[in-house]
């Protein structure tokens, strides 16, 4: 599953006038769902327009599929499918007949009728694309990327502004995508999105890749875990600290409230209910926190990310 | 909640489409059927919108009818519509090409249209290919109406066909050439307002409606290189006149034609 790399971008520099844009970005998309993440104007678009041919790079390299986006367009264009974060349809046309337009401009399309019903636009009826909702137009410009049978698909913010339920039909959509060999790289401002559907995930900041893994990968690795437990307050912390390893932490916040800091495995556990045992404590509400992509995120970047 | 749950709703339980529904399979189409299809989707996107349909064909048909009904301005020897007629081709030739093209293709930018199509199978030249033919039907279109109006008006052209279609394929180009360099190079409401201005300005100033001697000799220099002049004059020195080619009207469009469309291949911003 995780073969050749369907985007390769090594040291890709960006710039519109005096700003900087991306600034000697690395990234390595390999098949199935890659999420880039990262606040506005931290230059996921750019990265995304540099992979679709939209941009040619100051410096530095882009391949996607082994092509350059850029020079061997003709033969790119066809294999990949894009949404862009808004617009891309004619004003006065309607959503079935924008998306059989753009299914016969493929060889071998996705069945029209089947993929309106499934992305909902069936009651978009002969409404034209100016006077759609906001939701039905996403869900067009989803349509259109998938709609000529890719190889790879990018999406821009694919759930920006949609209600919930719209945005779990679009979850969905990629999931199945992806296990029918499609890869996807998109691009989020919400964690959960990329928690939910990523198989890797590349946090940008500053025109930069700050880190890149697997959800689970980056919430390990990333930060120290915390452990919570609660028992009758006024325990001997100190005396528990000491049977811990030598990095931990341990704290009573409230009373009988308790707080282990560390790297948080099967071992401490165990360490922190041997001590309870010693100790005549019933420790209740075990718990142990794994940090959210978001913390993560706020760590690396110092930044809180909107929505 | 947790990520181990990523990739499970694929299971057969989930998936609301049958497995490898999406299975990759990409490719192009053959370029004459995208070319084709293009067309025909620019051409119904014209047709459909109200704005363009007074351009191209309301104002003509009013013009010509109303012009040749009541003696509004003197046009001269010989029956208004003889005069008329040519005149509204030539308008007709400069609402689509010029004035429609420009508006439609300046939202089309605006709206990210040509930006998407940019990375679809359909090469830039193929896109710019249809919208030719969509100009091309429309002006069919629209000749076909005119001829109808005039004929029925009592209009009886002279001259040779092919200088007349001569005329108007240049008038095309030319007119084409401009419009698509200020779609690609000016802001969509900019490209509206410049677009209707010039269409007016021209119509008054270029020979249209309005013979030329009613200007000033100086500015009937000046106004006699405009491509609306010349493809106004030109296509009345033939339909009128029955004169031969008109070799000074149609070099005058063949360098408006050569300099308006090398100008807008070399400005035109797709985004």
């Amino acid at each position: 599953m995780r073969s050749d790399p369907v985007v390769q971008v090594s040291g890709l520099v960006k710039r519109y006038g005096r700003k900087t844009a991306v600034d000697g970005l690395d990234l390595v998309a390999r098949s199935g769902i890659t999420a880039v993440l990262g606040p506005n104007g931290a230059g996921k678009t750019t990265t995304v327009e540099s992979c679709e041919g939209y941009r040619k790079p100051d410096s530095g390299t882009v391949r996607v599929l082994g092509l350059d986006p850029v020079r061997e367009a003709a033969a790119l264009r066809p294999r990949i499918g894009v949404m862009l974060q808004s617009g891309g349809v004619y004003s006065g046309a309607r959503a079935d007949e924008m998306l059989r337009h753009v299914a016969k401009l493929h060889a071998r399309p996705l069945d029209v009728d089947a993929l309106i019903e499934r992305l909902g636009l069936g009651s978009c009826g002969r409404t034209t694309y100016r006077r759609l909702s906001g939701g039905q137009q996403q869900r067009l410009a989803l349509a259109m990327a998938v709609v000529g049978r890719p190889e790879l698909v990018f999406l821009d913010e694919p759930t920006a502004g949609l209600d919930p339920q719209a945005r779990r039909a679009t979850w969905e959509l990629v999931r199945d995508l992806r296990a029918d060999g499609v890869s996807v790289i998109l691009t989020t401002h919400h964690m959960d999105e990329a928690e939910q559907l990523a198989d890797d995930v590349a946090i940008i900041d500053a025109g930069r890749v700050v880190a890149q893994g697997s959800p689970d990968a980056l919430c390990r690795g990333g930060a120290e875990n915390t452990l919570r437990f609660s028992g009758r307050p006024g325990l001997d912390v100190a005396s528990l600290l000491k049977a811990l390893p030598a990095d931990s932490t341990a704290a009573e916040p409230a009373p009988g409230s308790y707080r282990v800091g560390g790297k948080i495995d099967p071992q401490l556990l165990a360490t922190v209910t041997t001590w309870c045992a010693q100790h005549g404590v019933m420790p209740e509400k075990i718990s142990v926190e794994r940090h959210s992509l978001e913390d993560v995120f706020l760590e690396l970047t110092g930044k809180e990310l909107r929505g | 909640m947790s990520p181990e749950t990523t990739g499970t709703a694929t299971g057969t339980d989930a998936r609301t489409t049958a497995a490898g529904t999406y299975a990759p399979s990409p490719g192009a189409a053959p370029l004459p059927r995208m070319i084709a299809a293009q067309a025909v989707l620019e051409t119904k996107m014209l047709l459909r919108n109200g704005e363009q349909l007074l351009l191209t064909v309301i104002i003509p048909t009013l013009l010509l009818v109303l012009f040749s009904a009541v003696d509004v301005v003197d046009t001269g020897d010989g029956e208004a519509v003889d005069f008329l007629a040519p005149g509204i081709l030539a308008l007709a030739v400069m609402s689509t090409a010029f004035t429609g093209q420009a508006i439609a293709t300046g939202f089309e930018r605006r709206y990210g249209v040509l930006k998407r199509l940019a990375v679809s199978p359909l090469p830039r030249w193929g896109l710019m290919t249809a919208k030719t033919l969509s100009v091309l039907v429309t002006e069919v279109l629209q000749v076909i109406l005119v001829t109808v109006i005039a004929l029925a008006l009592g209009w009886s052209p002279h001259g040779s066909p092919f200088a007349v279609l001569l005329l108007l394929v240049l008038g095309t180009a030319a007119f084409s050439g401009l419009g698509l360099l200020m779609a690609g190079t000016l802001k969509a409401e900019a490209t509206l307002a410049a677009a209707n201005l010039v269409f007016l300005l021209l119509l008054v100033g270029g020979g249209v409606v309005v013979p030329l001697d009613k200007f000033p000799q100086a500015a009937q220099d000046a106004l006699g290189l405009l491509p609306i002049t010349a493809l106004s004059e030109g296509l009345r020195n033939v339909l009128k006149d029955g004169a031969g080619m008109p070799w000074g009207n149609l070099g005058i469009l063949a360098a408006w034609a050569v300099v308006g469309l090398a100008a807008a291949g070399r400005f035109f911003r797709w985004e």
